[in-house]
């Protein structure tokens, strides 16, 4: 075979993701267009293959060779992006759940740059093919999970990729989705024979419908080849069969194949869950419609239907967790309500996703709920022994759990529910993408304690296998129960062959096939056909295309959430208001109190001087020294003035007295203020005696200073304080916006989107940065205006210039806020750093109050170089100072190199490629 | 409900909510950052009183009285003048580099000898309020001070009168380090805490393991309460370790106070701090929301408390509402306590605000997260 035939070769690859290997020097080549499989149990390596061959995880070791070229070569992998599309694992994980259908697949559209009557045309049979078409402005957030993945099929087959690479499609999927699903990828081929596809999946009955397939197992292959080849190879019957005899530990990973559960010898008739037409809605949305339940002790009760037909709704509402709009549910004869807890503690619950403590290690996890649900300490450390040993946890008690395969998760997610011995199981879909092994091991498990400890189990599957092990199941479909039954009485019904076809039959006889694409055309007509892949052939061009589509869609989702667009616009104008007003430097209405040992009519003419002015408040007079301690220490009096006995006395005859004052120098700012006002005073009051005493030409001063205040000649607060505060809240709210914009696609999965397109760092930053500088401009605009019209601050220099000022400060911020960003790992972190490394130096060190030429130390060295230091001269020069451009030259230039150093670092730090 | 049970869930949750926050290494380091190097830079940045005030002088007369003016302005108070020509004075203002430009004309020295009265220019930029006000009473001073050394060759107090003898009690150099430093512990104290319980809050619900809370035997009262004690107890260290190294040791502030009453104080700041963070946690239903709802509260709480600028100077309005504010009475609390030496017979009034306000935020919190169950699971 010529190179041609392999679609990606690995050669020697190697790993490793701390002490944990997760490819051990694998070798492997994929033909080209073939359906080829990874099977193989959790945590063995399948996605990091995957995520390699598709360039969104940087290679440690060996080669990796795809599409003819090498993925560890940058350019190759920029060149051949566009011909591979890539769709994690994970329920529409790389998708943008407030945006619609539409909007999704335009924006893979656009990042693959293609042109917009291509767009359309492509979206229209895109959607079509998949029977998506009726679902075109519904948010991706709100499909359910199967339709989430024919979405994600959608962004993967828009730009006609050569390598289609799929990551565990159909997991959590329902057996009707998963079946159209795979009905959908066999048209796709048909019509585009030349695509691979590589996929992987923990259902076996899939991978038997596969033209190749790779078993994997610790990150090795164990053996290559068709399905059939790899059965004949081990003499197995079914892929499920085979796949065991290859794994090399035979003691350990024995797919017991556990017989059904045997039917329930005494039919307990205690009844553990009654729920009578319960009821929920959200919004006009009837989740849950008149849903009668009775589970009898001991039984294991099984729930199957299609994603988002209610099933962990109504689970919830037995738990307590929602409260039914309508209906009533018993446990064990008793009412449930979710402000009553007595009835949790016979319940054991299991969520949909995992969701313990992955800050606390297995041990702790198990040791916390054995403490809420109040197990004796002196029984704790026994209990998580027994469930450590009972799920085999033992061996990781230690560890943390996201550093396990979901295997282990889930067990330690059913221990956790386990551990204080509860009468009553609720189990969310607890297998969902479990391997076949792990999976045989759990229901073992379940069986146990249903038969020996007589423990009522509510379970919730995807896999038909395993409700045709509970006793009875119900089937659901938009949000009522079809039927309830045991699963042979169910098959038995329809006659189908098995339980899988009954549950289709049923649910299409319910109206569940509206979303299977009733697809016509198999093949894009001609005219939307690509004639080859735009941004091979011009990536430069490309450029701009992408780093639109990437402002459109954060603009999308801006636009989505209203309450941050209110909260950023409103808020910044009534922080504006609220601030400006409020550190006025105007100080009046000053305490102060005389302690006047004198009480003639010069002192009292003394104190009517300082109590007549608009800046002192005059209290009750103190008494004694005593008296001024303690009312000074309480904080009462800003100032104290102590006149001396036979002051007047000593005035008429010329002595010099002496006037002591005491000012509160807790607060500097303030104490400053008081002692500028009383030394003025204190002159006045001397001045006005010297000319009623005749001596005005005597003693008239030699010269005089004029004293000119200029830009603010009142030297009112508002005119320094109003436009310095647009500064300050332009640096805040921008940088507070764009903060969590790339460590929350981090966390939330969609960053691979950028991993696997061809967009390079500074079009997804400077993408993801133009929507907010917009709508802070916005604010800006705001601001200024009221800065105008209510505080009367005019405007005297250029508009213009402030403007200009405005859009190069406001890239500094914003890129500020992506900088960490992308150098955190949490939100939390991102959203703490930000606040922290934004406030301080924007409200003291930037000249808001004291110029920054004033300040020292290191606070001093930060004002320097701080954008709002800049932008602030720039604000005050153009309102007060009337100032033009050329006069602010020296304030532009750092203005203009911020955000070049903010976002260069930024493009710097962030990686094209997962560690 | 029996309190045993729920005494042990509050404490197992927060031990919980410790070791969590443990475990984000970035998080620990910001945390230590700002107790220490932030506090530290706020403290050294602050100017002394009028510190290092630009100013520049057109000296047209050239005269050995402008040069005795020029030399009566000297640090800590003034940089050292820059000396310009009338033509650089506007340009130089306009671009912010002065604060301070003094004109003195030409012959200005034969005109006071001749007893002509002649006039001194000086021009202050008004849009720098903090220094323009005490500045040019020192700028004033300091130049009559010269003439009159120059005409009488005596100091010009003992010509008056009467002399008013300034002191500062509890600050005696008017240090704003001092200030600074206390200041910015309780900023510090104030933003953290309401990002650690706000987030933790919102991070459960991202991750789902609040639901799990909720199905166990474990009602909203305990997960609030064990949010608040865990989240006080980690600044609460976090502030008395940086109150006695970084301010005390470090900084050289002398504390005049008892610390045992500051830190009471600021445990019940922290209780009224944590129930608005989870407030704000339960409000915003995202981190990005919650982002922007907390620098919506943090800056009046920072700005408007009566630790930037004097609550007397706030007009009546700002006042009142900032009496809703926790900081508001912390930081009158603290400049009492760690200032004046005040006793909790003075400061009880700011206590039982701050209790006040701290059991009705929580409160108020609690509704809302009873109220909004469905909504977070």
């Amino acid at each position: 075979m010529t190179s041609d035939s392999y679609v990606a070769r690995l050669r020697q690859v190697t790993q490793r993701y701390g002490k944990v290997i997760a490819l051990d020097d694998i070798s492997l080549d994929v033909p080209a267009g073939n359906l080829t499989g990874l099977i193989g149990p959790d945590g063995i390596g399948k996605s990091s293959v995957l995520s390699l061959i598709a360039g969104a995880r940087r290679l440690q070791h060996g080669h990796v060779e795809v599409l003819d070229g090498s993925m560890a070569d940058a350019h190759h992998r920029l060149r051949i992006c566009s011909r591979i599309a890539y769709m994690p694992q994970g329920l529409g994980r790389n998708l943008y759940p407030t945006l619609s259908v539409r909007e999704n697949i335009d924006f893979f559209a656009r990042l693959f740059g293609l042109d917009p009557g291509l767009r359309s045309g492509r979206i229209g049979w895109v959607t079509d093919a998949t029977g998506l078409q009726p679902f075109l402005e519904r948010p991706a957030g709100k499909l359910s999970g199967g339709m989430k993945q024919k979405l994600g099929l959608c962004c993967a087959l828009i730009h006609d990729p050569d390598l289609l690479i799929l990551d565990e499609p159909t997991t959590g999927v329902d057996p009707l989705s998963r079946r159209q699903f795979w009905e959908m990828i066999a048209r796709i081929r048909a019509g585009r024979p030349q695509m691979s596809v590589l996929v992987a999946t923990a259902y076996m009955e899939e991978a038997a419908r596969f033209d190749w397939l790779v078993a994997m197992t610790k990150g090795r292959v164990l053996s290559v080849g068709t399905p059939e080849e790899l059965r004949r190879r081990t003499t197995s019957q079914t892929l499920d069969e085979a796949f065991i005899k290859f794994l090399p530990d035979t003691g350990q990973n024995v797919l017991r194949k556990s017989p059904p559960p045997p039917p329930q010898t005494h039919l307990d008739q205690v009844i553990a869950v009654r729920a009578q037409g319960l009821t929920i809605a959200f919004g006009d949305f009837t989740a849950v419609d008149h849903v009668d339940l009775t589970i009898r002790q001991g039984e294991i009760f099984g729930f199957v239907g299609s994603n988002g037909c209610g099933k962990t709704t109504t689970m919830k509402m037995l738990t307590g967790l929602l409260e039914p709009d309508a209906g009533s549910a018993e446990l064990f004869g008793q009412d449930i309500h979710a402000s009553d807890i007595s009835t949790r503690r016979r319940v054991g619950y299991m969520s949909q996703s995992f969701s313990l403590y992955t800050e606390l290690s297995v041990r702790q996890n198990l040791e916390l709920h054995a403490r809420l649900f109040a197990v004796p300490s002196t029984l704790i450390h026994e209990r998580v022994r027994e469930v450590a040993e009972r799920f085999e946890l033992t061996a990781v008690l230690e560890r943390l759990p996201t550093t396990l395969p979901l295997g282990l998760r889930q067990r330690l997610s059913l221990a956790v529910a386990m551990i204080h011995k509860p009468d009553l199981l609720i189990l969310d879909e607890p297998t969902s993408g479990v391997d076949p092994i792990a999976r045989d091991a759990f229901w073992v498990s379940l069986t146990e304690l249903s038969r020996n400890d007589g423990i009522t189990i509510f379970i919730s599957t995807h896999f038909m296998n395993e409700a045709e092990r509970c006793d009875r199941i119900s089937l659901m479909h938009e949000g009522r129960i079809l039927i309830t039954d045991t699963p042979k009485a169910l098959t038995e019904r329809k006659q189908a062959s098995s339980l899988e076809e009954a549950f289709i039959l049923f649910l299409e006889e319910a109206g569940g096939s509206s979303a299977g694409g009733q697809a016509t055309s198999l093949l894009p007509p001609q005219s939307w056909q690509m004639e080859e892949h735009p941004s091979t052939s011009s990536h430069h061009s490309g450029g701009m295309r992408r780093l639109f589509a990437y402002a459109r869609r954060e603009s999308l989702e801006l636009g989505r959430d209203p309450l941050r667009l209110s909260l950023s616009l409103v808020g910044s104008v009534i922080l504006l208001l609220v601030i400006a007003y409020g550190i006025s430097l105007d100080v009046e209405h000053l305490s102060f109190a005389v302690l006047d040992w004198d009480q003639s009519a010069i002192s009292h003419d003394y104190t009517q001087n300082i109590a007549g002015s608009r800046y002192f408040d005059e209290q009750t007079p103190l008494t004694s020294h005593a008296d001024m301690d303690r009312r000074m220490g309480s904080g009462k009096l800003s100032l104290a003035i102590e006149i001396p006995p036979g002051f007047g006395r000593d005035l008429a005859h010329g002595r010099k007295a002496e006037i002591g004052a005491w000012v509160d120098g807790a607060m500097p700012t303030r104490a400053e203020i008081v002692e500028s006002y009383v030394t003025g005073m204190h002159d006045q009051w001397l001045a006005r005696r010297a000319t009623e005493a005749g001596q005005a030409a005597r003693e008239a001063a030699p010269a005089t200073i004029a004293l000119r205040f200029r830009y603010n000649p009142d030297v009112k607060s508002i005119v320094a304080m109003a436009p310095a505060v647009i500064p300050l809240l332009l640096m805040l709210i921008p940088a507070i916006l764009t903060a969590l914009s790339v460590v929350r696609e981090k966390e939330l999965g969609s960053i691979v989107n950028f991993y696997v397109t061809p967009t390079t760092p500074l079009e997804f930053l400077v993408g993801k940065q133009i929507p907010y500088i917009a709508l802070s401009l916005v604010s800006f605009l705001l601001l200024t205006i009221v800065v105008i019209a209510v505080f009367r601050v005019p405007l005297k220099g250029s508009f213009l210039t402030l403007l200009m000022g405005a859009v190069l400060y406001l890239s500094a911020t914003t890129a500020m806020g992506l900088l960490l960003s992308t150098f955190m790992r949490s939100q939390i972190a991102a959203l703490f750093g930000t606040a922290v490394l934004t406030l301080l130096p924007a409200v003291s060190f930037s000249g808001l109050t004291d110029p920054v030429s004033s300040l020292s130390g290191i606070g001093r060295l930060i004002g320097e170089i701080y954008p709002t230091s800049h932008f602030l001269v720039v604000a005050r020069g153009t309102f007060s100072k009337a100032l033009q451009f050329s006069n602010l030259t020296s304030s532009f230039l750092p203005l203009l190199a911020a955000p070049v150093i903010l976002v260069g670092l930024s493009a710097l730090l962030l990686q094209k490629q997962e560690r | 409900m029996p309190l045993a049970p729920t005494l042990r869930n509050i404490f197992y949750l927060g031990i919980k909510e410790l070791r969590s926050l443990m475990r984000d290494r970035m998080m620990l380091f910001l945390i230590l950052y700002a107790f220490s190097f932030a506090i530290y830079a706020a403290a050294t940045a602050m100017p002394e009183t009028l510190n290092r005030a630009p100013i520049a002088i057109v000296d047209e007369d050239r005269s050995i009285l402008s040069a005795r003016i020029i030399h009566g302005f000297y640090a800590p108070l003034f940089a050292s003048p820059k000396l310009i020509t009338t033509a650089e004075m506007d340009a130089r203002m306009d671009a912010g580099m002065d604060t301070f430009a003094l004109d003195i004309p030409p012959n200005f020295e034969r005109d006071l000898l001749a007893g002509r009265q002649p006039s001194i220019q000086l021009n202050v930029d008004a849009t720098r309020m903090t220094q323009a006000f005490t500045g040019s009473a020192y700028v004033q001073a300091i130049v009559s001070q010269e003439i009159a050394t120059f005409l009488f060759r005596r100091h010009i107090a003992d010509s008056a009168p009467v002399e008013l003898v300034l002191r500062a009690r509890f600050n005696p150099g008017l240090s704003k380090s001092w200030f600074g430093a206390v200041m910015e512990v309780i900023n510090n104290v104030t933003m953290l805490s309401i990002i650690l319980a706000g987030a933790a809050l919102i991070r459960e619900r991202e991750h789902g393991t609040i639901e799990h809370l909720l199905v166990m035997p474990v009602t909203p009262l305990e997960i609030m309460v064990s949010k608040v004690w865990a989240t006080g107890a980690v600044v609460l260290l976090a502030t008395a370790c940086s109150l006695v190294i970084v301010v005390e040791r470090i900084l050289q502030v002398p504390i005049a106070g008892s610390l045992t009453l500051f830190l009471a104080a600021a445990a019940l700041s922290l209780f009224a701090t944590t129930s608005m963070g989870i407030f704000l946690g339960i409000l915003g239903r995202s981190m990005p929301q919650f982002g922007l709802l907390l620098i919506l509260v943090i800056l009046p709480l920072e700005m408007l408390s009566g630790g930037m600028t004097p609550r007397e100077s706030m007009p009546a309005i700002v006042r009142t509402l900032m009496e809703a504010a926790p900081t508001t009475h912390f930081v009158a609390l603290a400049q009492a306590v760690l200032y004046r030496n005040a006793g909790f017979k003075v400061v009880w009034p700011q206590l039982l605000a701050l209790l006040l306000i701290g059991v009705t935020l929580f409160t108020g919190s609690l509704l809302l997260f009873r109220r909004r169950l469905r909504a977070l699971s």
